[in-house]
């Protein structure tokens, strides 16, 4: 089995590239700092193996500067002291090389110098590279306030909260305060039409950081008064932040609030036409109203395009982030979004060895590539990876057994369209007075697997093909390996049941997957750990400890093998079944990481945070790839259309946002839902996309017709700028209320049959 | 069992804990909240001050007191925000406790212990000595309580059931999904037929509609094929659709069927399901001619067994907390007002108890009108007049008159105050010129007979509540003329009642536990959709109270029904409405029907249908019918003995048992309703 991690060996965290662009040389990962609860002594129980990790006997950390590199504790407080000595003296070469040679992290000197902040602070995307091993949830590993961007000034590497804060010092009047904001939101609404809605992005984040500066200065009365008085003219969107501001008063308070950690070691971005821009440093100039500027400055970057400025209502569908919108060259690297091409397999073409098959009840299956034209499947596609980008495991006799069936199902699929909706089946979870928080379903429809909040995983069959686990070694010894059914003699019939419970977990379970080949399952919970659980035996094969705080979603890669995970430590890590620790760690959004998708090319993850963004990371060599900005409420749901070209989010907002990945473009909202949009799925060939929501419905929209009439010019790809029509109505193609069932789940069979499920609510 | 006792008012003992609960709440409070109005909630310094005093701690000085109270609320506001990210990571929209536990795991606090998650605490409030305290109360439990209370039932597993959401598109009208066409949206569609569905409602804002008006899922897939319609800058009102599926003319035939057939316990499912099942929205129309149409022929033919039927059924369809059925009363309310008023309702009027199928469709009218009377359609004045110009009439036959003073009677007392007991003279000298006259015909006087009994029986209470309480014969005499002697031993009996009513209701009442809603484990449906089972019966969750009620002693003698001799319409003029409907589609079927104007059809069809009733003056004695219906009838109202009825209580405050008590025809006592299980067919 081809690990990922062979060619780049090493633990790859690449800076975000929306951060502040260290030009530095990488310092090299090294371990965490002292005792972290984390890896060491996981290793027991995880080195406990899967059973699918073949001869390789748990090998030790993929990073060559492994825990026994570190220097003992003594010599590294040494260390420390001069690498800071050096750095204070400003002399950063040295500083380089001594770090390098020590294999000592920026961040590791940080966080020896200071208490350790609030947890989840780490990852923040100010581009340090924060060595995967040495992600332990509890140090705060904090990025460097960003120098100047493009200024070219080396970026401070101190990342200190009481540093961070200290950028505040240099203050005004805070009598002035609110004439300065005054004054400018003076300007602003005089301003002509056109360059209104653009500047008025200005208000928001200059808002934040006056009273952030009036907290730290310890203007209490003053800030609580400026607060009062323009809170109001923020847009409703960022309500949620200006609530964790609201109740921030003091200096005290502001150590590890990680709300303004964020504000403060990430620049808001705000895109603007050159003449607004323009205008408005004129109009700084002019009034000599220092105090903006250097706010504008410092806490701001501006990406400034040329061009006609923007109007309000394509300005409302981009920001809503926690961080103001994605820069433009964020979204520039190329995406290889095309499918795989499928390897040959001889299709039996008789029907009634078809039958036998059905039912024999041994379907295996794989994820659906084959989606489209059939034709495609011969010629490679030109937006796709090369075949072995990324290294996926080889296929086993059961999964082309799997991929037969899968074609063959394929061939009954219902077309659907707006002239022919899908049935939708919907599986409801009675007596769910646990509390049902995850839900999945295998890929050919035969298992359904639910997370509970009181730490189970209950797994149905819902085929009369009822449960059974593999007999004790004692009885498989006994078995006569060479018989033909010897699939069928190691099952337990004893075992057999429709429903089988997985009891593990010590917190409730927030997310669960099927492994493709449905032999293994994955289910993440509160209590910070992955588990890996084989569907043979119904036990726990493996406990993956990494996030040190809850994990909020995990899913397995289309090809198996590989899986990602994402939780409240702002990270998703991507693990491979058969290592212990994870292979990548995508740091760089600055919330929660609250929900993780695979594209079906099982090149690229797709993350939606709390911070209100979607990113894509490039499996290969775990850079940010996409930044989506555009939501105005934390991320719960994401689906890749079969053919890979699109992403469908779903957030707290209740619209579902479409997204081009291939051009880094907005390209479709849909309005409807009322309350949070927990599940998405395209239909198997992509005509229609199914969301469920919160607020008891599911609805059907037209995907055939969203994605026709897109307007790809080369101006709008350029800029950015996208204009989305107004009404989404005629894209809806039916509305389906349950009854008090908040809808969870969404899924189509090889069949296109639509099946949901969710728990039943009695008001 | 570690539910140990606490001291009832704990107003910051553990600090620690109520306080960050407490708050807790608050917090959340505000974090739901959805304005951009955002203040800066601060826990009062004076709490911090009782806190830190319960914890043995006087004297805290002010300023210390206020920055504890700003940094506490600081922290309360932080747990809080964690937690609700835990409410909405765990898909629920209420916060727990669980989720303050998690949130403060995360800050790495340790959780509070010993809180679990109950629907509502309320908060108490107390103040003394210029203190005011807020806390939640915490009952004394007595250890031995617990221990002697037997175990409470285990809570019932997870289970997955599954049920078709849509089928090609379309929503099947089945109990698992909520019904078609909700309620509230009938109404609306009644009453307010222009303000429904605006335009563009739906389109606005989802971000602010609370868009439940989007719920009209059903017309889809129709809308669809026209359009012509839907480019169209107005959007037309919306459409209800009248069509069929073949599954519900199946379900129809089914119901027609069995609701005026000969097997009683048929009859009984079919009442069931149309009481209680949520999809008969679409054959509300339907239901509603089948019953007015059976109701004018079966009247012409004297068919007493058919109109008990109908009106069972009108009963059903308002027990069906599915429908509105307001747009149908212009077709009920003149059948049910026929079956009131009629001059003759079988073929032998001396044997058959007509009455009772008078008093119950009276109970019947005066359900409508408390249900359905608004100020625009007057529905209750409308009625109220009509029965009372037929009662005052001189030349109203007594049947009629019965039913007028029945149809008046139910409608409250304030009806009964003011029209009926200032008639109660003229009425006592008219009973009185029967039955102490010269005979004129055994029917007139049977029919005097039991006006005497109905007036004594709705007036007494009445009268027991308006009249103090000295009750002097001479005194009604001269109030009530010749009614008057029996009025008083009747108010002597009904004070003595209510009495021992008030006497009942002090003692505590046994409540009665529903079981659980559907606890079925069931198959997915695999493979290709297939219809479902229209002909759903309830599930178990909608075992009536009737089973309840049916215990009481009735007769059930003659199980098998006689050969039966009156016309079978289901399929004469059952078919003959649907094909009047069917084919009219909605269109013309809504003309036809409101071309009648609502307010003359009541009393309209009701007199034509009054001529040609002929009064055969058959002479005969008083026996108990055991004739056409289907299970007989104990003589409860017979005359000969009026007092052993069981007491009419108050109209509406029991209007089930009572009508149960009433009218044994609901089915033989002791119906098996476990029988709910069985299908139709």
């Amino acid at each position: 089995m081809a690990a990922l991690p062979e060619e780049p060996a090493e633990v790859v965290v690449k800076p975000d590239p929306d951060g502040g662009v260290p030009p530095q040389p990488q310092p090299p990962p090294a371990p965490p700092p002292a005792a972290p609860p984390t890896t060491a002594p996981a290793e027991g129980e995880a080195a406990a193996g899967a059973p699918g990790s073949g001869g390789e006997a748990a090998p030790p950390k993929p990073a060559p500067p492994g825990p026994a590199a570190s220097p003992a504790p003594t010599d590294r407080q040494t260390l420390l002291a001069v690498l800071q000595f050096l750095r204070r003296n400003n002399l950063h070469e040295s500083e380089d090389i001594l770090r390098r040679e020590a294999r000592l992290l920026g961040e590791e000197v940080a966080a020896a110098a200071l208490s350790p902040a609030g947890p989840g602070a780490q990852g923040t995307p100010g581009g340090v590279a924060a060595g995967a091993s040495a992600a332990p949830g509890g140090a705060a590993v904090v990025a460097p306030p960003p120098g100047k961007v493009g200024g070219g000034v080396p970026v401070e590497d101190q990342p200190d909260v009481s540093a961070v804060l200290s950028a505040y010092k240099q203050q005004g009047d805070p009598a002035l305060y609110e004439e300065y904001y005054s004054g400018l939101k003076h300007f602003i609404e005089c301003a002509l039409d056109c360059h209104r809605a653009e500047l008025s992005q200005l208000f928001y984040p200059l808002f934040v950081h006056m009273y952030l500066e009036l907290v730290y200065n310890q203007h209490e009365n003053e800030a609580k008064s400026f607060f009062e008085k323009f809170h109001g003219d923020q847009e409703c969107y960022y309500q949620d932040d200006l609530r964790v501001l609201s109740s921030l008063t003091k200096k005290e308070h502001m150590k590890g609030n990680e709300t303004m950690l964020d504000f403060r070691t990430s620049k808001f971005v705000l895109r603007i036409s050159r003449d607004s821009y323009q205008l408005l440093k004129r109009h700084l100039q002019e009034k000599q109203n220092n105090q903006i500027w250097n706010i504008v400055q410092e806490h701001l970057y501006i990406d400034i395009f040329d061009g006609m400025p923007r109007s309000k209502q394509q300005i409302d569908a981009m920001v809503g982030s926690l961080a103001g919108e994605a820069k433009r060259e964020a979204n520039k690297a190329k995406v290889f979004f095309g499918l795989l091409k499928e390897p040959e397999i001889e299709v039996p073409l008789d029907d009634e060895d078809e039958e036998g098959e059905n039912e024999e009840g041994k379907p295996k299956k794989k994820k659906p590539k084959r989606e489209s034209m059939g034709s495609k499947s011969k010629k490679q596609d030109p937006n796709a990876p090369p075949q072995t980008r990324i290294p996926l495991p080889e296929l086993k006799d059961s999964d082309k057994l799997d991929k037969i069936m899968n074609m063959k199902e394929a061939t009954k699929r219902v077309r659907l369209g707006p002239e022919c909706l899908p049935s939708i089946c919907f599986y409801t979870f009675l007596n769910a007075y646990q509390g049902l928080t995850a839900v999945d379903v295998t890929d050919d429809s035969s298992m359904i697997v639910g997370g509970f909040a009181d730490s189970t995983v209950r797994v149905w069959s819902v085929t009369p093909k009822k449960l059974r686990s593999v007999k004790s070694a004692a009885d498989l010894s006994l078995i006569d390996k060479e018989s033909d059914d010897v699939l069928e003699r190691i099952m337990d019939e004893k075992t057999a049941s429709e429903l089988k419970i997985l009891y593990g977990h010590s917190g409730p379970v927030y997310g669960t997957s099927f492994s493709p080949d449905r032999n293994y399952l994955l289910s993440c919970s509160e209590d910070g750990t992955v588990r890996l659980w084989s569907l043979q035996t119904f036990t726990c094969l493996v406990g993956y400890k990494g996030h040190n705080y809850p994990v909020w979603d995990t899913q397995f890669s289309p090809y198996g093998y590989y899986f990602v995970s994402g939780g409240h430590d702002r990270v998703a890590r991507l693990w491979a079944t058969d290592h212990y620790q994870p292979l990548r760690i995508f740091a760089g959004h600055l919330a929660d990481v609250t929900c993780t998708r695979f594209h079906p090319n099982s090149n690229y993850i797709a993350t939606g945070s709390a911070d209100r963004t979607v990113r894509l990371w490039d499996v290969l060599n775990g850079n940010c790839v996409r930044i989506f900005t555009g939501h105005k409420g934390p991320i719960h749901s994401l689906a890749f259309s079969p053919n890979g070209r699109f992403l469908a989010t779903g957030a707290t907002d209740g619209r579902v946002l479409l997204w081009d990945i291939g051009h880094g473009l907005m390209v479709g909202e849909l309005k409807g839902h009322t309350d949070t949009v927990y599940a998405l799925r395209f239909s198997r060939d992509g005509e229609i996309l199914a969301s469920g929501s919160m607020d008891n419905t599911v609805r059907l929209w037209d995907a055939v017709k969203v994605f026709e009439d897109l307007e790809t010019d080369d101006f709008t790809t350029a800029t950015g700028h996208i204009n989305l029509p107004e009404n989404s109505q005629d894209l809806l193609l039916g509305t389906y209320m349950t009854k008090s069932t908040p809808v969870i789940h969404l899924h189509f069979t090889r069949r296109n049959l639509l099946l949901a499920s969710g728990a039943y609510s009695p008001q | 069992l570690s539910s140990s006792p606490c001291p009832a008012p704990c107003p910051g003992a553990p600090s620690s804990s109520t306080g960050p609960r407490g708050a807790g709440g608050s917090g959340t409070g505000m974090a739901e909240e959805k304005k951009l109005k955002l203040s800066h909630t601060l826990l009062p310094a004076e709490s911090m001050k009782v806190m830190a005093e319960a914890m043995g701690i006087a004297q805290v000085p002010e300023e210390t007191s206020q920055l504890l109270a700003d940094e506490v609320s600081y922290r309360i506001k932080e747990i809080a925000q964690d937690a609700l990210k835990f409410m909405h990571m765990g898909k629920r929209r209420k916060l727990t406790t669980g989720d303050v536990d998690y949130a403060l795991k995360l800050k790495n606090v340790e959780p509070l212990y010993g809180f679990h998650a109950q629907e509502f605490i309320p908060f108490r409030y107390a103040s003394g000595g210029g203190r005011e305290l807020y806390f939640y109360e915490e009952k004394e439990v007595d250890l031995s309580d617990i221990i002697n209370t037997p175990l409470p039932r285990v809570p019932l597993d997870v289970c997955l059931k599954a049920h078709w959401l849509s089928i090609e598109g379309t929503q099947p009208a089945i109990p698992e999904n909520p019904p078609p066409a909700p309620k509230e949206q009938q109404k609306a569609e009644a009453t307010e037929p222009l303000k429904s569905t605006k335009p563009g409602q739906e389109e606005n804002g989802p971000l602010k509609g609370q868009g439940q008006s989007a719920a009209a899922p059903d017309g889809k897939g129709k809308e669809k094929k026209a359009p012509v319609l839907e480019g169209a800058p107005l959007k037309l009102k919306p459409r209800s659709i009248h069509e069929l599926s073949v599954e519900q003319q199946l379900y129809y035939k089914e119901i027609t069927e069995a609701c005026v057939g000969s097997c009683e316990a048929k009859r009984a499912e079919a009442l069931q399901s149309i009481a209680t099942d949520p999809g008969l929205y679409q054959m509300l129309p339907r239901f509603s001619t089948f019953i007015s149409e059976g109701v004018r022929v079966n009247v012409v033919q004297n068919n007493l067994a058919l109109l008990i039927y109908l009106m069972r059924m009108v009963k059903a369809l308002m027990d069906n907390p599915t429908l509105y059925l307001e747009k149908y009363l212009h077709e009920l309310i003149p059948a049910v007002m026929t079956c009131i008023v009629s001059r003759q309702l079988c073929l032998r009027p001396d044997v058959d108890n007509h009455w009772a199928l008078r008093d119950f469709a009276a109970r019947l009218i005066a359900q409508i009108c408390k249900n359905f009377s608004t100020t625009t359609n007057n529905i209750q004045s409308r009625i109220t007049k009509t029965f009372t110009k037929s009662w005052v009439d001189e030349k109203t036959p007594w049947t009629t008159r019965y039913g007028s003073i029945a149809g008046l009677a139910e409608l409250g007392h304030d009806v009964i105050k003011t029209l009926i007991l200032p008639r109660l003279q003229v009425e006592g000298e008219r009973v009185r010129g029967i039955v102490e006259g010269p005979v004129v015909s055994n029917i007139d006087k049977i029919g005097a007979d039991h006006v005497q009994s109905l007036l004594l029986k709705h007036c007494a209470p009445v009268l027991a509540k308006i009249r103090p309480p000295p009750d002097n014969q001479d005194s009604y005499k001269a109030d009530y003329g010749s009614l008057g002697s029996l009025l008083c031993t009747h108010v002597v009996k009904a004070r003595a009642q209510a009495a021992m009513q008030a006497q009942q209701v002090n003692r505590t009442t046994l409540t009665i536990t529903q079981p659980r809603p559907t606890l079925t484990l069931s198959q997915a449906p695999q493979g290709p959709p297939r219809a479902p089972s229209i002909i759903k019966v309830p599930s178990s969750i909608t075992l009536p109270v009737q089973t309840l009620v049916s215990g009481r002693p009735s007769t059930p003698t003659q199980p098998s029904p006689p050969p039966t001799k009156y016309i079978v319409m289901s399929s004469a003029s059952g078919s003959s409405a649907s094909q009047q409907v069917g084919g009219g589609r909605d269109g013309t079927f809504s003309l036809q029907r409101s071309g009648q104007p609502r307010p003359c059809a009541t009393p309209a069809s009701i007199s034509p249908l009054r001529s040609p009733a002929l009064t055969p003056p058959g002479a005969g004695m008083l026996l108990p019918l055991a004739g056409a219906l289907g299970s007989p009838l104990p003589s409860l109202h017979c005359p000969s003995a009026p007092t052993s009825s069981p007491p009419d209580p108050p109209l509406g405050a029991v209007w089930g048992p009572a009508y149960q008590a009433q009218l044994p025809w609901e089915g033989p006592g002791g119906l098996p309703h476990t029988a709910l299980g069985g299908r139709l067919a």
